[in-house]
């Protein structure tokens, strides 16, 4: 069991979801996000997703986009993520990396896996890597005992969700809708129906991700869901503030409205 | 080896392709692959696109002599294969035939595409317009830019034109947001794609839309006597090169050639060579090789052909050249337009640019192998979307009066 699995397991205990929220390391500048993330874990966070910017991220947004390419402009590596997985460990809080695979493959998965073990990181999640094609990655994270972080989304043929259910440890990633990250007026139906049918098909955790960006849309989906990932709605106030300083006070607003909607308080 | 290297089925070709999408495309990925399976197999899918070769972009391409350029290469003799001549002005109609005609099988409305220097994007447009399917390209807004006579071609056509924004405003972010609008909208839209990369089944299809090239003019040389010494294209992403190499895989005595855009140099690092500068890596969907930073980022290419002018490379093509069944080379800017005068010049035909970096290897090809040596070119496009470039880099455009 990791950090983030015994963690999740207390907060289902304790009868309520748990907020995941979603930074990209880099921005505003490295030492801005990792003082952001501990921030975030200070205001209520569960669990924090570490983001590796990525030259193409075609699963995002305009938002993480945005920060993205600002991290990737001013010079962020891939080997920073394992410093903002340390910091947020040592705040206290489990951390999981998400990165596209290229960068991954190419800083080698078994290295991947070993500096993010010794980072004290839980595991990863690869939006654009499933379980089929990612038997060289399940294979470094298992050998470190690292969660391997699959997706599911609302297309997932019965099929496929069973194999990527299987192959997934830590909590399967419920993609709440057929589109790419960002902030949403609501979320939809198919959330529900997908965490059901990854719970049918055996998971036992199941974190639902993609346009949550208000405390009552994070309450009707701590509802059904064992979790809530906030990615875009974390970044936008780090984007929009003319100071970083003024980013991580907003932030930490916006993550309070989020942790209290998990507890059924928004 | 006995076994055919023809017709590839992917999804892997060595350790190169696959399939590397998040899992909201999965299962458009997977129906697009059952339907193809189906249609590929299928008499009446075979005859409707034969019928719309041979009816409307007009097919079978002819093959041209060309004994004044062929002075400059050796003195070897040289033919085109005219895919400049089809409907739309390149091999890229092949493709699109195909798809689009795919595309309603699968009972879906609507068709994206990505484009660099516009003509996958133009000859999608034309088969939407065709066939009645709504039509969205992403374009770079450079590219736009750059491009502005495409633009209008395709509004003419009625497809929406989306200038892309995000990352380096190219053809890579143009295919980025045709992604990102796929799987928002994947239960109308069926993703058109360009080139013989990306992930499976693209890389198999797209390259067996292609394949009419090889077949034709593997039996239009050998009715003129005998097989070519060698086979030589342009390789962008690889469509036109692939599409002509494959019904040649299998002929060894056949030397295979895939001309990649040099740009400056590729000891410049301002290149768009993917298997002679770049590494092995994932981008946008297959395995390949990719010009990247150690950290995986994608880097910028450069090329003075915005068709050739991306950073990664046909998985088919990877394969090959592990292989060493086809051999790779980076042309530069300069030689190809070189090239591309010279071929103007010595037979009035305007090439495309990057068809261009196939003549120029043909320059170097004729001069190594010698008189005897008969040489296959895929000219996989025209020139007329390149006569302001090259009218700039001639110094050929009127002076501006002010």
């Amino acid at each position: 069991m990791t950090a983030l699995s015994d963690r999740l397991a207390e907060i289902k205990a304790e009868g309520r979801a748990a907020l995941i929220g979603y930074l990209p390391v880099g921005y505003p500048s490295v030492k801005g996000s990792i003082a952001a993330m501990v921030a975030m874990v200070e205001a209520g966070v569960d669990a924090v997703e570490v983001g590796i910017p990525y030259s193409d991220p075609v699963l995002d947004g305009p938002v993480i986009q945005r920060a993205a390419e600002a991290a990737l402009a001013s010079g962020t590596r891939v080997s920073d993520a394992f410093l903002a997985v340390r910091a947020v460990v040592d705040a206290g809080a489990p951390a999981v990396v998400m990165s596209y695979y290229n960068p991954m493959l190419q800083y080698g998965l078994e290295r991947f896996a070993t500096d993010l073990a010794a980072a004290g990181g839980s595991g990863g999640i690869t939006p654009d890597l499933t379980p089929d094609v990612g038997e060289a990655w399940i294979a470094a994270a298992t050998a470190r005992g690292l969660d391997r972080i699959f997706l599911v989304a609302p297309s997932s043929t019965p099929e496929r969700l069973h194999m990527t259910v299987a192959a997934t440890t830590g909590f399967v990633y419920a993609a709440s809708l057929m589109g790419v990250t960002g902030e949403r007026t609501a979320v939809g139906g198919a959330a529900e129906r997908l965490v059901a049918r990854a719970r049918d098909a055996g998971a036992p955790a199941v974190c639902v991700g993609l346009g949550v960006s208000t405390g009552a849309q994070a309450a009707q989906v701590a509802a059904y869901a064992d979790g809530v990932i906030v990615g875009s709605a974390f970044v936008r106030p780090l984007l929009d503030a003319a100071e970083p300083e003024a980013g991580i006070e907003a932030l930490k607003v916006k993550v309070a409205e989020l942790a209290a909607g998990v507890r059924g308080r928004a | 080896m006995t076994d055919s290297l023809q017709a590839a089925p992917g999804p892997f070709f060595g350790e190169f392709g696959g399939r590397f999408v998040p899992e909201a495309l999965m299962a458009a990925l997977d129906e697009l692959t059952d339907a193809y399976e189906k249609a590929r197999i299928d008499p009446s899918f075979r005859e409707e696109l034969d019928r719309l070769g041979r009816d409307y972009s007009g097919r079978p391409s002819i093959v041209t002599e060309i004994p004044r350029f062929a002075r400059h290469c050796g003195g070897a003799r040289v033919f085109l294969k005219r895919e400049d001549l089809n409907h739309t002005g390149s091999h890229k109609i092949n493709n699109v035939l195909g798809q689009a005609l795919l595309t309603k099988r699968i009972g879906k409305s609507r068709v994206i595409a990505e484009t660099g220097a516009g003509q996958h994007g133009v000859a999608t447009a034309t088969a939407a317009a065709l066939m009645d399917l709504e039509c969205t390209v992403y374009m770079g807004q450079e590219d736009t830019e750059r491009q502005a006579l495409n633009v209008a071609r395709m509004r003419l056509l009625g497809a929406t034109v989306v200038p892309v924004l995000s990352g380096s405003r190219t053809l890579k972010d143009a295919i980025n947001e045709a992604y990102r609008d796929w799987v928002a909208n994947v239960d109308t839209t069926n993703y058109v794609f360009g080139t013989a990369a990306g992930p499976h089944p693209f890389p198999a299809m797209v390259r067996d839309f292609q394949r009419v090239i090889g077949v034709e003019a593997r039996a239009q040389m050998l009715a003129r006597g005998a097989l070519p010494d060698a086979v030589i294209a342009c390789v962008g992403g690889g469509s036109n090169a692939i599409g002509i190499f494959d019904a040649f895989l299998d002929d060894a005595s056949v030397r295979l050639v895939g001309c990649e855009a040099a740009g400056d140099g590729v000891e410049t690092g301002r290149h768009a060579s993917a298997i002679s500068g770049g590494r092995p890596g994932v981008l946008h969907g297959s395995q390949s090789y990719v010009l990247q930073d150690a950290d995986g980022q994608t880097q910028p290419s450069h090329s003075i052909s915005a068709g050739l002018d991306y950073p990664g490379v046909g998985p088919q093509h990877a394969w090959l050249a592990a292989l060493g069944r086809a051999e790779y080379w980076a042309i530069t800017d300069a030689e190809a337009m070189e090239a591309f005068r010279l071929l103007c010049r010595t037979e009035g035909i305007i090439p495309a640019i990057e068809s261009a970096h196939a003549l120029a290897g043909a320059m170097k090809l004729g001069v190594e192998l010698g008189s005897s040596a008969t040489i296959l070119v895929n000219l996989s496009g025209r020139g007329d979307k390149d006569v302001e470039t090259a009218g700039k880099y001639f110094a050929l455009l009127p002076e501006p009066t002010s």
